[in-house]
């Protein structure tokens, strides 16, 4: 392979992987957007979501690397994990929120974060004993589709993974510009008080995002096991603190922000692991989140969020 | 006047820390009518501006909107039944458009072909506003975003609205437009509640004031009757010439 193909082929790898971090980094900067506040427990939602949808793929008799379903049948299969595994990831974000927020959301201070890291540890410790703390393997049900371009090779599984993350996305964003809910939780992120007084259930509203949010990891979750053929309770460690640092970069609490923080750690983690060394990765990703927040805290794209006027 | 659209008898509020600042308070606001609150600083009228709007809950007496009791009523409900505020220094949402803060304030309503009636009256109102509609609120100037605010409550179709200090950080000329398109407000039936720093303008277009002290009324009476009286002029229409707020 010539040195201009194994930069597009990482640059391919970078996108995936991108993706998965995008999805993720938008959870935490939706529920900073609205509560200014880094929700630990972002990370273990995302293993719950590997979790349910290889409990529902497994239901539907896919194991291992065997491809027993095509066409419309193994479509459906995958879209039914993968709206099982976005609607737990949900309803667990909604309960997080409502037992174990909420009952502190009056308390000033760091005490709701580390709410978070507690219920964090409950959750990967829940996991860890019903996995039995193995390493699962994630069915690979797509046949091997591939095409190459000039030497870059583009898996089917690839293409898959950018269009549900493109189709989330843009869900997402119409959601949050274009439906009155979308619109109450920017009215609540800028000025909780304000909307309040418009009428706006603010707790209502908070509750939408963290399960929107949790959907999301869900969402990356599944694609995660998808693409390494594997989950166990441990993912959710380096994904989480990949994404938290794409959500910063980005901007924390900005949308697209975190959208394009994904895609660049992505394609960072990826090209540094190429060019520099893989063990290399995390200190480059990490540096640039110590940067971001040293140099530049309002992320690249600007405004660090609840920005009162 | 017989009728009463928003009253307060004997309400008392406390602070969860236990501050209490309403200290048993009546008011009283006929349809129609414009009332002024007067206070200094950590008199009570925020307070009392929360307590109209629910964020606060009395600890004893009852607020009553149309003759009912509203203590206990959500703010997303009152905001239904016609109350709406113009909060204190605009509070716009300043990352969207003038627009969608208008829309904001219309939040309880469904949006149907009243609403959208009423944002063209709104428009009617404030032709600068309409100019800025796509702009965003937070660019918007000062007056401007009184004019946004004031637009933002008519958009609740309310019976009753809730001033929190509207002149300021305005410029005298600006405090006068203001203070106009309320008067032009009250005058098409709305009934006025307002808390204001600025006495001799607030007292000029109220029907009747009340006089606010560490939370408690202390003095009550026609608006013409408090500007004449020569406590007030010395205590708030003296003051103004020192801090012309």
């Amino acid at each position: 392979m010539s040195p201009t193909h194994i930069l597009l082929q990482q640059i391919v790898n970078g996108l995936s992987l991108g993706a998965i971090y995008a999805l993720l980094a938008l959870g935490f900067t939706l529920v900073y957007g609205i509560l200014e506040l880094i929700n630990f427990a972002h990370f273990s939602v995302f293993v719950v979501g590997a979790m349910a949808g290889l409990l529902v793929l497994q239901a539907f008799g896919l194991q291992g690397q065997s491809v027993i379903l095509h066409g419309a049948p193994l479509v459906l299969v995958l879209l039914a994990a993968l709206v099982a595994a976005m609607l737990a990831c949900g309803l667990l974000g909604v309960l997080i929120e409502r037992y174990t927020l909420r009952p502190l959301r009056a308390v000033t201070g760091p005490m709701a974060m580390i709410t978070t890291i507690g219920v964090s540890y409950i959750l990967v410790n829940l996991v860890l004993l019903l996995t039995r703390a193995q390493s699962l393997n994630y069915p690979d049900p797509l046949p091997a589709m591939t095409a190459t371009f000039g030497g870059v090779t583009v898996s089917g599984k690839a293409v898959m993974i950018w269009i549900v993350a493109a189709i989330l996305m843009i869900a997402l964003d119409r959601f949050v510009r274009r439906t009155r809910l979308g619109q109450a939780m920017r009215a609540v992120a800028q000025d909780q008080e304000a909307a309040r007084m418009m009428g706006v259930d603010v707790d209502r509203v908070i509750l939408v995002t963290f399960f929107v949010a949790s959907a999301l990891a869900g969402a990356a979750g599944m694609i995660f096991g998808l693409y390494y053929n594997f989950a166990d309770y441990n993912i959710g460690y380096t994904a989480g603190l990949m994404a938290f640092t794409a959500a910063v970069l980005g901007g924390i609490g900005n949308i697209p922000g975190a959208m394009l923080g994904g895609v660049i750690i992505g394609l960072i983690d990826t090209l540094g692991s190429q060019y520099i060394a893989a063990k290399w990765a995390d200190v480059i990703v990490f540096s640039i989140l110590i940067g971001t927040l040293v140099f530049r805290p309002a992320g690249l794209l600007g405004a660090l969020a609840p920005n009162r006027s | 006047m017989s009728e009463t659209l928003l009253e307060f008898a004997g309400v008392h509020t406390h602070y969860s820390g236990g501050l209490h600042v309403l200290k048993g308070v009546d008011y009283r606001v006929g349809p129609g009518e414009c009332v002024v609150l007067l206070g200094g600083n950590a008199s009570g009228k925020s307070t009392t501006m929360k307590a109209i709007m629910g964020t606060i809950r009395p600890s004893a007496g009852e607020i009553r909107f149309e003759g009912k009791r509203i203590n206990t009523l959500s703010t997303a409900e009152r905001v239904r039944r016609g109350i709406a505020p113009v909060l204190e220094a605009r509070r716009l949402f300043p990352r969207m458009s003038v627009l969608e803060n208008l829309e904001m304030g219309g939040y309880t309503r469904r949006r149907d072909a009243a609403f959208q009636e009423d944002l063209d009256r709104v428009y009617a109102l404030f032709p600068r506003v309409k100019e800025r509609r796509t702009q965003l609120a937070g660019t918007l100037s000062g007056g401007e975003q009184q004019m946004v605010a004031i637009g933002r409550a008519l958009m609740a179709r309310p019976k009753l609205i809730c001033l929190d200090e509207p002149s300021m950080g305005l410029s005298p000329r600006l405090v006068e437009i203001v203070f106009d398109i309320v008067r032009t407000i009250n005058r098409q039936g709305v009934a006025i509640f307002m808390v204001e720093q600025n006495a001799a303008m607030a007292l000029e277009i109220a029907d009747r004031g009340y006089v606010l002290q560490t939370g408690q009324v202390v003095l009550s009476g026609p608006a013409r009757e408090l500007a004449a009286n020569p406590a007030i002029r010395e205590a708030y229409l003296g003051e103004m010439k020192i801090d012309p707020a």
